[in-house]
């Protein structure tokens, strides 16, 4: 997965961050997923409030937010499993409900969806039966989600873990061009969350466009080569992980200088705070590497490094301003 | 069918006849008969309470039509099995939607009707299977039938029994239970009770009797049992079967599109 380049963006647009991506360049222009302006209602609540989002084949995104976000609602539209209050839902250019039925699409959901008198074997065999796959998928299948040791194990029997690695068996039959997956290491151990993330992104590799629904940010920060905010049922933030992070909580610059002046260092443009100990410097700023670039060519300021904040801070920016009275409706 | 995409897996086709297919009937017959509860209950079941109830001397010297009254009994237990059957094989849904698989389902080209259709085949093959050992252990323990009574008995008790796989659809869907059958089972004792199966309805006085009639077990048991008795009013058995079905197959349609169309 590239590297994409995200656009700076001006201060007053902080809180509604819109990476700008370079054209469509990969495959044939076809987009993966095209939402737009989606609104899901439930009576009187509104789960998904105008979302639109485009993903390019390829690439690997993460949907990130707390609870309640809209981030599943969006799934089941994505999956045809509900239909969008207004707004259009296309995957790969169909209704949601034919890619799925054509197995354009698939789905590792959070919980559920599993009978426990089936064996391993057998519900992903009665997969392939639906899909029309030959049998040769199943053990293909089972092989690359990491369980065909267990196929003679009654899913009742199996560990979260395995049923989890048994949805993505299921999920990969299809040979999808796009693969979703909501929350789907909730309940892992460590291990096993490792083991399943290793999993897809061999699967991913091969040119797979995944989308992840998750809250476990170090996932999205690990994982996608895209990262989608949502709060409120509104996009909040769309880039990279760095730039995301970048973007919403900014990067520090630390550097050694022989008599650091904080009013000079203050004075370059860009620069947000500045904190002196001793010989070392911290700039925090937003656009670190003009920053960099004046330190480097007119100071004396040498050992530079710059860091970004976490995602974990990145997320508590984006998503604790309720009272910041910041409003994109 | 034509995909702009550049990569180019499979064939990107849709299933012939929605998804309804040998493959996935074979699938889940075979986890059907894994569960110990469904093999006791419709195929040991009324072939154990056969025996208790309908192989004392009295019954196989006692002649009933063409046959004696222990061939009379077999073919009640034949139904009531055929019912516990098909009703059990309807019900499944009320599991499987509890466990989020019909959600899941959703995610493949499977057409929901082509579900029903599963579940109405699946029901029907166990039912089938509840009146062949019922009937097997009959022949064994000293029930006589005429020969034609043998098949069309056999027959009209499967048959007939269709009533309760809509019956089971339906309350599969009414009901979220997991453990449904163990409200169903209960009801269909009663009804069973109700409809005569167990006991001729006659013995059980003018009232009841009349009541009986419009219960839904009633018609499934006197069409099943007329080869042999070529007694009883066959039109309103009839009737009562076509109406019981109606209504059954109209109610679980509505669940079912109530559940189909829930976004």
């Amino acid at each position: 997965m590239g590297h994409r380049p995200g656009r700076a963006l001006p201060q007053d647009e902080r809180m509604t961050l819109t990476a700008q991506f370079m054209a469509e360049t990969r495959g044939s222009g076809q987009l993966a997923v095209d939402l737009d302006g989606v609104v899901k209602r439930f009576g009187a609540v509104t789960a998904v409030d105008g979302i639109s989002l485009r993903i390019r084949p390829g690439e690997v995104v993460a949907l990130l937010g707390p609870n309640g976000a809209g981030k599943t609602s969006t799934v089941d539209m994505l999956l045809g499993l509900s239909q969008p209050t207004a707004g259009t839902v296309e995957v790969y250019g169909r209704a949601p409900h034919e890619a799925v039925a054509l197995g354009l699409v698939s789905a590792v959901m959070q919980t559920g969806g599993l009978l426990k008198d089936y064996t391993v074997e057998e519900t992903v065999k009665l997969t392939a039966v639906l899909f029309g796959r030959p049998a040769s998928a199943v053990g293909e299948a089972l092989e690359r989600a990491g369980i065909a040791d267990i196929g003679k194990r009654l899913v009742g029997k199996c560990s979260g873990g395995q049923q989890q690695r048994l949805r993505f068996a299921m999920a990969l039959l299809p040979d999808p061009e796009l693969l979703i997956l909501d929350e789907p290491t909730t309940g892992m151990d460590v291990g096993g969350r490792h083991d399943f993330w290793t999993a897809i992104r061999e699967d991913a590799r091969g040119g797979r466009t995944v989308i992840f629904a998750t809250h476990y940010l170090e996932e999205a920060d690990a994982y996608a080569d895209r990262v989608v905010f949502v709060r409120r049922g509104q996009v909040v933030a769309d880039g990279t992980a760095a730039e995301v992070k970048a973007m919403a909580s900014g990067r520090t610059i630390r550097a050694t200088m022989s008599e650091p002046s904080e009013a000079a260092l203050a004075a370059i443009a860009g620069v947000d705070s500045v904190e002196i100990r001793g010989d070392t410097v911290f700039l925090h700023a937003r656009d670190t590497d003009a920053i960099g670039r004046h330190l480097l060519n007119h100071t004396d300021a040498r050992d530079l490094e710059i860091t970004s904040r976490n995602l974990e801070q990145a997320f508590l920016t984006l998503t604790a301003d309720d009272t910041t009275g910041s409003t994109h409706s | 069918m034509s995909t702009a995409t550049t990569t180019m897996p499979p064939a990107r086709t849709l299933p012939k006849f929605g998804g309804f297919s040998l493959g996935m009937i074979k699938l889940e017959l075979r986890r059907m008969l894994r569960n110990r509860r469904t093999v006791i209950f419709t195929f040991i079941m009324p072939a154990v309470l056969f025996l208790l109830f309908g192989t004392n001397s009295a019954a196989r010297t006692e002649r009933a039509g063409g046959g004696n009254v222990t061939g009379y009994i077999l073919v009640s237990m034949a139904v009531y099995g055929a019912m516990l059957a098909t009703t059990s094989g309807g019900a499944m849904v009320s599991v499987e939607r509890a466990a989020g698989w019909s959600r899941q389902l959703r995610l493949t080209p499977l057409r929901p009707l082509a579900y029903i259709a599963i579940k109405l085949v699946l029901a029907m093959t166990i039912g089938l299977v509840s009146v062949a050992v019922a009937f097997a252990v009959g022949s064994l323990a000293g029930a006589e039938l005429p020969a034609h009574a043998w098949i069309e008995c056999g027959l009209l008790a499967w048959a007939c029994a269709l009533v309760f796989a809509a019956f089971g659809l339906f309350m599969g869907y009414l009901l979220p239970s997991e453990n449904v059958m163990q409200i169903l089972g209960p009801v269909l004792g009663v009804l069973s009770f109700a409809g005569g199966l167990f006991v001729p309805v006659d013995q059980l006085g003018h009232t009841f009797a009349t009541i009986a009639k419009f219960t839904p077990v009633y018609g499934v048991g006197e069409i099943a049992r007329y080869p042999l008795t070529h007694d009883g009013n066959l039109w309103l058995a009839a009737l009562n079967v076509i109406a019981w079905t109606t209504i059954f197959a109209a109610g679980a349609m509505w669940r079912f599109r109530r559940d189909t169309a829930r976004v």
